[in-house]
C-alpha cells in the first residue's frame, strides 16, 4: 500500500520522475504509452458495458440492473486509475534500470469480467423465464 | 522535406513536420523512426479518442433517457464538456507526437486523459442511480 501512495505522489509532482535516473530510449517510452492508452480504452469498455447493461435490460429488476451496471463502471473506474498508477511506476522502472513492475491486476480483472458475464447469462436467462 | 533550408528556424509552427534531430546529434540521419514508434502511437491517441467517442454518445443516450430532465440535461452537458477535455489532452499530445524523437508523456497528460475517463463513469453512474 505505501507503494502505491509513494506513486500516488508522483502523479502530482511529475518533475520529480524526470530527476530519477536517466532518461530511457523514446522508443521505450513511447510503449509505455500506448500501453496505458490501452488500457484507459479497457477502461472505456468497461464503462460503455456499464452504460450498455442498464439501456438495453430493462426487464431486468431495478436492483440487479443498476448493481451490475455500477459494478461495470466500477471496474472501469479501477482499469483507469491503475492505467495511470502503472504507467508511472513502469516510467520510474525503466529510468532507473529496474526490472518493470509485475501486477495482478489483469487476472483479477479477468475474473471480474468473467464473473460479471456468467451473472449476466444467468440473468438473461432465467430472467425472462421467470 | 523540401522546404527551408536547415537553420532558417520556419517560424513559429509547432505543428510543422519534420523537425529532424532538433538536439544536438548530426541533423537528418534520423529523420524519422524505422519503426514508426511515433506514428503508431499517434494512431493509439486516435482510437483511444474514437472509443471516448463512441463510450460519450452511449452516455448521453442514457442521459436523455427519460426524456430532457433538469438531471439528464447536466449529465449531457458535463458528458460534452469533458469529452472536449479529452479532445484537448489527445491533440496536445498528438501534436507533440509530431516530431523524430517525441518527449516522454506528461505525467499531468496521463493523470488528466485517465481522469475525464473516471469523471465520464462517475457522472454515469450518477444518472444510473
Amino acid at each position: 500500500m505505501s507503494r502505491f501512495v509513494q506513486s500516488l505522489r508522483l502523479w502530482f509532482a511529475p518533475r520529480r520522475i524526470r530527476d530519477e535516473g536517466e532518461t530511457p530510449d523514446y522508443r521505450f517510452s513511447l510503449a509505455n504509452e500506448r500501453t496505458f492508452l490501452a488500457w484507459i480504452r479497457t477502461a472505456l469498455a468497461l464503462i460503455g458495458g456499464g452504460f450498455a447493461v442498464d439501456q438495453f435490460l430493462p426487464d431486468l429488476r431495478w436492483a440487479v440492473r443498476v448493481g451490475l451496471a455500477l459494478a461495470l463502471l466500477a471496474a472501469g473506474v479501477l482499469c483507469a486509475l491503475r492505467a495511470v498508477n502503472h504507467w508511472i511506476r513502469c516510467e520510474r522502472a525503466m529510468r532507473r534500470g529496474e526490472d518493470l513492475p509485475v501486477s495482478r491486476f489483469p487476472a483479477v480483472l479477468s475474473l471480474t469480467v468473467a464473473v460479471v458475464a456468467v451473472a449476466m447469462v444467468v440473468l438473461v436467462v432465467f430472467g425472462r423465464a421467470g | 522535406m523540401g522546404g527551408p533550408s536547415p537553420g532558417s528556424g520556419a517560424g513559429s509552427g509547432p505543428g510543422s513536420g519534420d523537425r529532424s534531430g532538433s538536439g544536438s546529434g548530426s541533423v537528418g540521419v534520423e529523420a524519422r523512426d524505422p519503426g514508426l514508434q511515433p506514428e503508431r502511437t499517434r494512431l493509439a491517441w486516435r482510437r483511444t479518442t474514437l472509443s471516448w467517442t463512441v463510450v460519450a454518445v452511449l452516455g448521453i443516450k442514457l442521459a436523455l433517457l427519460d426524456g430532457a430532465t433538469a438531471a439528464g440535461l447536466t449529465g449531457l452537458a458535463l458528458a460534452a464538456l469533458l469529452w472536449i477535455a479529452f479532445l484537448a489532452v489527445s491533440h496536445r499530445r498528438i501534436r507533440t507526437l509530431d516530431a523524430a524523437r517525441p518527449r516522454v508523456l506528461s505525467a499531468r497528460g496521463a493523470v488528466l486523459a485517465a481522469g475525464c475517463t473516471v469523471a465520464l463513469a462517475v457522472c454515469g453512474a450518477v444518472l444510473i442511480w
